[in-house]
C-alpha cells in the first residue's frame, strides 16, 4: 500500500507529496531522544539495550498499518524451531557469488568485494548456511518492475546473489557498489546505498533479513528505515568497514561486514567459549 | 543471555524489491502434485485496515509426518526430496499457498508429552521493520491424541481463546488448510518472541539425533517418499549421501529479460 493511496484510511493517508525531510527528521529525532533519555536516567529503570528496530516506527510510513500493535508473545522454542533448513551445493550455482559475471558483459560501476563471517551470539561460526543478497545497480535502480526510478537499467547486472558460508562462517560476494535511490516516503526521500542480506543460522529462531550499508553515508541521519533502529550502537553494526586486506590489486575494493545472529536458543546453557 | 554474548546484527525490512530475488521456482511446493498425503496450506496476509498485503513473503519450516526434523538439502533445487522448508511470496490479493505434508507431533524429550503438530512460520513484508515469527497449528480434527496435545500445549494454553484462534489452521471443505496472517488490528495474529530459553524449560539437546528422530543426509538420488524416510521408532534415519553431480543455473529466474521486466 502506498501512503498516498487514495483508498488508504484517512489516518494513514499522509501527504507524501508535501511532507518534508525536515518534518521527518524532526520526528525521528524525537523518537530517538525519548529512547536516549530513558537510558541515561536511572539505570535500573531503563529498558534493555535495543538490538534491533522497533516495529512501530511511524516515520517509516509503510509500517503504519503493518506493524503488530500487541507485544510479541514469549514462547519457548519447540523442537522444529531449534533447527534450520539445510542447504547444499546443489541448491546454488557456482557463479551466484559473483554478481558481475551473470551476463554477457561487465556491469557499470565500482567493482567491490563484500566479505565477512556469520557467527552466533557466542562467536561460533555458522557453517555451510545460505546467504542471499539483492541490491540496486550503480545508478540506484533495482531490476524490479515496480522500481520506477528513472535511472538506467544495466543489462549486465541483475543484482541477486547466493552463497554458502564456509567452515569458518565466511561468505564472500563480488559485486558493484549500489547507488542511493529515491523513494516515496516523503518529499525528496533517498535511501542510503545498501545491500539486502537474507541469513539463516543453526536455529529457525535466528532467521533474519537485514541491510548492509557503506561507511560514511551522508543519508544515514535522514533515512527512516535505517533509523528505525533506535540504539546507535545497533545501527553501527549494519555498516561495513572498508578493508584494504580485501581490496585486490587493480581489480576491486573490499568491504568487511561480519554478521552476528541472535544467541542460539538451543545452546543457552552451554559455556560461552568462542567470544572473539 | 549474558553480556558475554555478542550483540546481534539488527534486522531490517525486506523492502519492496525482494520479489525478483528471494522467491524461486516451486519454492512453495514442498512436495510434488499427487504426492500421497499432500495438503494445500493457504491464506492471505492482511494489514490493519483488512486490506491485502501484496508484497509480503512467508517461510514455512516443519517436521515431516512422523514428527522428525528433516536435515536434508535441496529446498531450492527441488528434485522431489522433502526438505521441510518452503518460501512463498504473496500475490496481488495478498494470497499465498504451499503444497506440503502435514507435520507430525514432535516430542521435546523422549519421555515427555508430545507437542501438537504445527508449522513454524517467518513473515516478511515491506513496512515490517523486522521479520515476525508465528506458528500454524493443525486443527483439532486428528483424533483424541491431537486434541489432547493441543489442550496441553503451553503456548496455546497461555492465550485467551480469541488470540489462540489466530494460530489455528482451519480445515476447509476441500480438505485444505486455511490460515490468514493479520499483521495488525482485529484478529491480529499472535507473533512470537522465541528469543530466550526459560530456566526450568527442558531444552532438548540438538546434538542428539535420536532424541528427535532427525533425518539427515543430502540424497540427490530419486525422489523419495518422505513417509517412508522417517523411522516411526524415532531412530536416526540417514539416507546415503551421494555425490552432487548437477549444478543449478545462475539465479536469474525472474530477470532474464531485464528490459522486459521493467516495461511490465
Amino acid at each position: 500500500m502506498s501512503i498516498h493511496d487514495p483508498q488508504a484510511p484517512p489516518e494513514v493517508r499522509l501527504d507524501a507529496e508535501t511532507e518534508s525531510q525536515a518534518d521527518l527528521t524532526k520526528e525521528i529525532r524525537a523518537i530517538h531522544r525519548a529512547y536516549r533519555d530513558a537510558r541515561t536516567g536511572d539505570v535500573d529503570a531503563a529498558g534493555p539495550e535495543e538490538t534491533g528496530p522497533v516495529r512501530d516506527f511511524a516515520p517509516y510510513r509503510s509500517s503504519l498499518l503493518r506493524h503488530p500493535t500487541k507485544d510479541l508473545h514469549h514462547a519457548d522454542p519447540e523442537t522444529i524451531e531449534l533447527f534450520s533448513p539445510v542447504f547444499g551445493e546443489r541448491d546454488i550455482g557456482p557463479l551466484e557469488a559473483d554478481l558481475t559475471v551473470q551476463h554477457g558483459g561487465e556491469p557499470i560501476g565500482e567493482r567491490i568485494v563484500v566479505a565477512g563471517r556469520v557467527v552466533d551470539g557466542a562467536g561460533r561460526p555458522v557453517r555451510g548456511q545460505l546467504v542471499e543478497v539483492w541490491q540496486a545497480n550503480a545508478g540506484g535502480r533495482y531490476l524490479h518492475k515496480r522500481d520506477q526510478h528513472p535511472a538506467p537499467i544495466d543489462p549486465n547486472f541483475t543484482g541477486v546473489g547466493r552463497v554458502l558460508t564456509d567452515d569458518d562462517g565466511w561468505y564472500r560476494f563480488t559485486t558493484i557498489k549500489p547507488g542511493p535511490y529515491p523513494w516515496k516516503n516523503h518529499v525528496n526521500a533517498w535511501r542510503p546505498a545498501h545491500i539486502h542480506f537474507s541469513l539463516f543460522g543453526t536455529d529457525f529462531t535466528q532467521r533474519t533479513v537485514t541491510q548492509m550499508y557503506f561507511p560514511g553515508d551522508p543519508l544515514f541521519a535522514l533515512d527512516p528505515i535505517y533509523q528505525s533502529i533506535r540504539d546507535p550502537r545497533a545501527r553501527d553494526r549494519l555498516v561495513a568497514v572498508y578493508d584494504h586486506a580485501l581490496t585486490t590489486h587493480e581489480w576491486a575494493t573490499g568491504y568487511r561486514w561480519d554478521i552476528v545472529l541472535s544467541g542460539s536458543s538451543r545452546t543457552w546453557t552451554e559455556p560461552e567459549d568462542g567470544d572473539e | 543471555m549474558s553480556d558475554a554474548m555478542l550483540r546481534p546484527t539488527p534486522g531490517q525490512t525486506v523492502g519492496p524489491f525482494f520479489g525478483y530475488a528471494l522467491p524461486y521456482e516451486r519454492g512453495n511446493e514442498l512436495v510434488e502434485p499427487g504426492t500421497p498425503g499432500a495438503v494445500r496450506l493457504h491464506g492471505r496476509v492482511l494489514d490493519g485496515a483488512g486490506r491485502p498485503v501484496p508484497d509480503a513473503m512467508l517461510e514455512l519450516w516443519q517436521a515431516d509426518p512422523s514428527g522428525a526434523v528433516v536435515q536434508r538439502s535441496g529446498a531450492i533445487w527441488r528434485d522431489g526430496t522433502f526438505t521441510g522448508w518452503g518460501r512463498a511470496a504473496t500475490d496481488r490479493e495478498g494470497g499465498w499457498w504451499f503444497r506440503t505434508l502435514e507435520p507430525g507431533p514432535t516430542t521435546p524429550s523422549p519421555s515427555g508429552p508430545r507437542r501438537p503438530a504445527m508449522f513454524a512460520v517467518a513473515v516478511f513484508a515491506r513496512g515490517l521493520t523486522d521479520r515476525l515469527f508465528t506458528r500454524i497449528y493443525l486443527p483439532d480434527d486428528g483424533g483424541p491424541d491431537r486434541a489432547a496435545a493441543l489442550a496441553a500445549d503451553p503456548l496455546l494454553a497461555a492465550l485467551e481463546p480469541e488470540r489462540r484462534a489466530t494460530l489455528m489452521a482451519t480445515r476447509e471443505p476441500d480438505g485444505s488448510l486455511g490460515f490468514d496472517v493479520r499483521l495488525q488490528g482485529e484478529g491480529e495474529t499472535v507473533f512470537l518472541d522465541l528469543g530466550k530459553g526459560t530456566p526450568g524449560h527442558a531444552v532438548p539437546d540438538p546434538l542428539s539425533d535420536s532424541a528427535h528422530g532427525i533425518v539427515r543426509g543430502s540424497a540427490a538420488g530419486p525422489p523419495s517418499d518422505p513417509l517412508e524416510l522417517a523411522d516411526p521408532s524415532g531412530a536416526v534415519v540417514t539416507p546415503p549421501v551421494e555425490p552432487v553431480e548437477t549444478t543449478p543455473p545462475v539465479a536469474l529466474r525472474q530477470a532474464q529479460d531485464p528490459l522486459g521486466e521493467t516495461r511490465a
